[in-house]
C-alpha cells in the first residue's frame, strides 16, 4: 500500500515535472524596465546617439521596456533622475551613459541593491557595490582601421586628430589612428590637437580650419559630437572619419569610415538581471569581444581598400594583429617598446597608463611627466 | 476692495494657466499623445508623491531667491534680469570665503559664506543700479550683459586660478569640503535653501508692504517725478533695491554651493536666474505670490523627467509649457481692471 502510494506520488511528481519543464523553458522572459540617462540630446551625431542606438537594441529584448531621459547634467541631478526612474517608473536596470555619472552611481547603488547599474567608464574597482558594472570598448582598434583608411587616402601625407581631454583613452585613440596611417606609409604625420573640453563646437571648428589650412586632408575628432568637424571638413573638401556612432550622412563625399562603440554589448547585463545569472562587474573589449564596430565605408573608399581594412579588422578579432608592438618610440624620442616587445590587445594595465603620443604624432599631450 | 483685487489676480492667473495648459495640450496631441495623460503625469511628477514634492521644492528654492532679484527692483520701477549672473557671482564668492574660513566653527563659517555670497550678488547687481542712477544706463541691458560677464569670469576662474585639478571630468573650483556643507532639512530630501527662500520672500513682503521704506520704493516705482517732488532719496532707493535683489540671487548661489555642489562650476549655470524672471512676472512682483509661483514652476520642472520617460517628449517640453505660461500671463495682464469696472466695483 505504502509502496504503491509512493510510486503513485513519484509518478505524479515526475509527470508534473515533465509537464512543467518545457513550460518553464518557454516562459516569457522576466519583465523589466530599463532606464537610460544621457548627458546631452540623444540625436547629437555623437556620444549620446551611440547610447540611444544601443537603447533601441535593448528595447528589442523580450520583456524589456525602456525609458529614456536626456540632458541630465553630471551633478546631483543625475542621482535624482536615477532615483526617479527606480521609484516612479520601477526601473530595475539603469544605464548611466556619461563618464561623470560614476560618483552618482556609487551613491545611489547601495540604496537599491535589487537594481543593476551600468556605467560606461569601466571604472569599477574591488570594494565598489556588486550591483554596479563598468564596461567600455577599446576604441583604439577601430581608430587604427580609420588610420589605415586615412593613410591610404591622404595626398599631402598630413592627417589630423582632434581630441577632447588629455586622458588615456584619447591618447590610445590618437595612437591607433597614427599607427594605422603609418602602417600604410611611415612618412605620414598626424597633427594632434587637444581642445580641453568634451564639447566645444566653436573651438573644434577653429581647430579644423587651422588644420586644413596647414595641409591636413583627413581628419578625425574625438569630441562629444564630431558633427561640426565633419561638416566643416566636407565643406572644405577633405576626407573625414567618424567617431562614436555612424555619422556618414553628414559627409556623403568625404566620409571614409568611423570608429563606433557597440554599447549594445550591455544587453547581456539586462539578460543577466532577467535570468538571475551572474555578470562581470568590469568588462573591456575590442573587436574580439564585439564591443566596438567600424562604420560602413563611404563611397570614396575603393573596394580593394575595403577588403584590406576588413582583413585587418579580422586580425583584431583573431588576435593576429597587435596595436602596440616594438620597436616603438613616442614623439619625444623616448623608447616605449623595444624590438620584439608586444603588448596584448587586452593588456589593460598598459593601455590605461598610456600618457604618450607615438612617433609621427605632431603635438603634445599637455601632461606634466 | 483688497479682497476683490486678490480675487481678480487669482481669476486672471488661473485663466492664463488654463489657457497655457490648453495650448500645451494641443502641442502634445500633435505628437499623438493624449493630453489628459500628460496633464496627469505633470501633476504626478510635480506633486503626486512625497518623492516628487521633495524634488519640486528643491527646484523651487533657488527660484524664489532669484525671483526676488527681479521682483524687488521692479517695485522701484526697474526691470532687472541679472539673477543668473548674481547667482554665479554669489556662488564663486561663497567658495572663496569657504576656502579662506575653513578654520572657523562650521555654523559661523557657513553664515559668513552665505553673507559673502549675498554680498557678491548684491554688489554685482548694485553696479547696474549705480550705472542706472548716475550714468543713465538702461538697467535691463546692463544686468543682461552682466550675466554673460559673470559666467565668463567664473569659467575663467574655474579653468585656472581657482581650479581643483583633482576634478578631471570638468573644470570646477576648489571644494569647500564636507565639513562646510549644510545638507538637508531633517527627515526630508530637501535642502535648507527652501527655508532661506521662504524667509527671504516673507521678509521682503513685510518690508515692501508694511514699512515706510517699502512705501517710498513704491512711490519711486509709481512716479519718479512725484518721488523727487516729495524729496525721496531716489538714488539711495534705486541702489538699495538693486543691491538687495542681487543679494537674494547671490544667496541662491551660496546655497547651491553649501547645500548642493560644494564647489563652483558650470553646474551653477542652469537657468535658475532666468526662471526667476518668469516667476517674478507671474507673481506680479508680489514676494508672497513668488513662493507659490516658484513651487508651481518647480513642479513643472520636476515633472520634466517623467514626461520624457513616460511619453518620450523632448527635454524642452517643460520649457515650452513655461514659455506658453509666460506669454499667456503677459497677455492676460491687459485684462486687469476690466471686470471690476464692468461689475461696478
Amino acid at each position: 500500500m505504502i509502496e504503491a502510494s509512493l510510486t503513485r506520488r513519484q509518478l505524479l511528481a515526475g509527470s508534473l515535472a515533465a509537464a512543467l519543464t518545457p513550460t518553464l523553458a518557454r516562459a516569457a522572459a522576466r519583465p523589466v524596465t530599463v532606464g537610460f540617462i544621457y548627458v546631452g540630446p540623444k540625436n547629437d551625431y555623437g556620444w549620446n546617439q551611440s547610447h540611444a542606438v544601443a537603447a533601441k537594441k535593448v528595447a528589442q529584448l523580450e520583456g524589456v521596456k525602456i525609458i529614456e531621459q536626456e540632458n541630465v547634467p553630471e551633478t546631483v541631478e543625475a542621482e535624482k533622475v536615477m532615483e526617479a526612474m527606480i521609484r516612479q517608473d520601477t526601473a530595475k536596470v539603469v544605464f548611466a551613459t556619461s563618464f561623470g555619472y560614476w560618483p552618482s552611481v556609487l551613491k545611489v547603488a547601495p540604496k537599491y541593491p535589487d537594481v543593476l547599474f551600468t556605467h560606461i567608464g569601466a571604472l569599477w574597482k574591488d570594494g565598489n557595490p556588486k550591483n554596479t558594472i563598468g564596461y567600455r570598448g577599446y576604441m583604439e582598434e577601430p581608430h587604427y582601421l580609420c588610420g589605415v583608411a586615412a593613410g591610404s587616402m591622404t595626398k599631402t601625407g598630413k592627417i589630423g586628430f582632434i581630441g577632447s581631454k588629455p586622458v588615456y583613452f584619447i591618447f590610445n585613440n590618437a595612437n591607433g589612428f597614427v599607427l594605422g596611417a603609418r602602417a600604410v606609409n611611415p612618412a605620414i604625420t598626424c597633427q594632434v590637437v587637444i581642445t580641453g573640453d568634451w564639447n566645444n563646437p566653436v573651438r573644434e571648428a577653429e581647430v579644423t580650419n587651422s588644420l586644413i589650412d596647414q595641409g591636413v586632408d583627413v581628419i578625425v575628432a574625438n569630441v562629444d559630437s564630431a558633427k561640426v568637424v565633419i561638416e566643416n571638413a566636407e565643406r572644405r573638401g577633405i576626407y573625414s572619419c567618424g567617431y562614436h556612432t555612424d555619422v556618414s550622412e553628414l559627409a556623403p563625399k568625404g566620409f571614409l569610415t568611423g570608429a563606433e562603440w557597440n554599447w549594445a554589448a550591455g544587453t547581456r547585463f539586462v539578460k543577466a538581471w532577467q535570468d538571475g545569472t551572474s555578470y562581470p562587474n568590469l568588462l573591456r573589449g575590442g573587436f574580439k569581444q564585439d564591443m566596438v564596430a567600424l562604420s560602413p565605408f563611404g563611397r570614396a573608399v575603393t573596394p580593394e581598400l575595403r577588403t584590406k581594412i576588413l582583413a585587418m579588422k579580422q586580425g583584431f578579432v583573431d588576435d593576429s594583429l597587435k596595436l602596440y608592438k616594438g620597436p616603438l618610440k613616442d614623439n619625444e624620442g623616448n623608447v616605449i617598446l623595444k624590438e620584439g616587445e608586444v603588448i596584448a590587445n587586452d593588456d589593460n594595465k598598459f593601455k590605461l597608463a598610456v600618457n604618450f603620443l607615438v612617433e609621427g604624432a605632431v603635438g603634445k599631450t599637455g601632461l606634466k611627466k | 476692495m483688497r479682497g476683490a483685487a486678490w480675487a481678480e489676480t487669482a481669476a486672471i492667473s488661473a485663466a492664463a494657466l488654463l489657457a497655457a495648459l490648453g495650448v500645451f495640450g494641443g502641442f502634445v496631441a500633435l505628437r499623438g499623445l493624449n493630453p489628459l495623460d500628460v496633464y496627469a503625469a505633470l501633476v504626478a511628477g510635480g506633486f503626486g508623491s512625497w518623492f516628487s514634492l521633495e524634488e519640486t521644492l528643491t527646484q523651487a528654492a533657488p527660484i524664489m531667491l532669484t525671483a526676488l532679484c527681479t521682483a524687488l527692483p521692479a517695485r522701484a520701477g526697474l526691470l532687472v534680469i541679472g539673477g543668473e549672473g548674481a547667482l554665479v557671482v554669489g556662488g564663486v564668492a561663497t567658495v572663496l570665503a569657504g576656502v579662506n574660513l575653513g578654520g572657523l566653527p562650521p555654523p559661523l563659517a557657513v553664515a559668513l559664506m552665505c553673507l559673502a555670497g549675498a554680498l557678491g550678488g548684491g554688489l554685482w547687481v548694485g553696479v547696474a543700479g549705480a550705472l542706472r542712477h548716475w550714468r543713465g544706463v538702461n538697467e535691463t541691458i546692463a544686468t543682461l550683459l552682466l550675466n554673460y560677464i559673470a559666467i565668463a569670469v567664473m569659467n575663467h576662474l574655474v579653468a585656472g586660478p581657482i581650479r581643483d585639478f583633482g576634478q578631471v571630468l570638468k573644470p570646477a573650483s576648489w571644494a569647500i569640503g564636507e565639513r562646510l556643507m549644510i545638507g538637508t532639512i531633517p527627515a526630508t530630501g530637501i535642502h535648507w535653501g527652501l527655508v532661506f527662500g521662504v524667509v527671504a520672500c516673507v521678509v521682503t513682503w513685510v518690508l515692501m508692504r508694511h514699512t515706510i521704506v517699502g512705501f517710498a520704493v513704491d512711490v519711486v516705482g509709481g512716479n519718479v517725478r512725484a518721488a523727487q517732488m516729495v524729496g525721496l532719496p531716489i538714488g539711495a532707493i534705486v541702489l538699495a533695491t538693486t543691491v538687495l535683489g542681487g543679494a537674494a540671487a547671490g544667496l541662491a548661489g551660496a546655497i547651491e554651493v553649501v547645500a548642493v555642489h560644494g564647489f563652483a562650476s558650470s553646474s551653477l549655470v542652469v537657468g535658475y536666474g532666468y526662471a526667476g524672471i518668469l516667476v517674478a512676472f507671474l507673481a506680479r512682483q508680489n514676494p508672497l505670490a513668488v513662493i507659490a509661483v516658484a513651487v508651481l514652476l518647480g513642479g513643472i520642472t520636476a515633472s520634466g523627467g517623467l514626461l520624457q520617460r513616460r511619453f518620450g517628449l523632448p527635454d524642452a517640453a517643460t520649457l515650452v509649457l513655461e514659455g506658453l505660461l509666460f506669454i499667456a500671463l503677459l497677455a492676460a495682464n491687459t485684462l486687469y481692471g476690466r471686470f471690476r469696472r464692468s461689475s461696478g466695483d
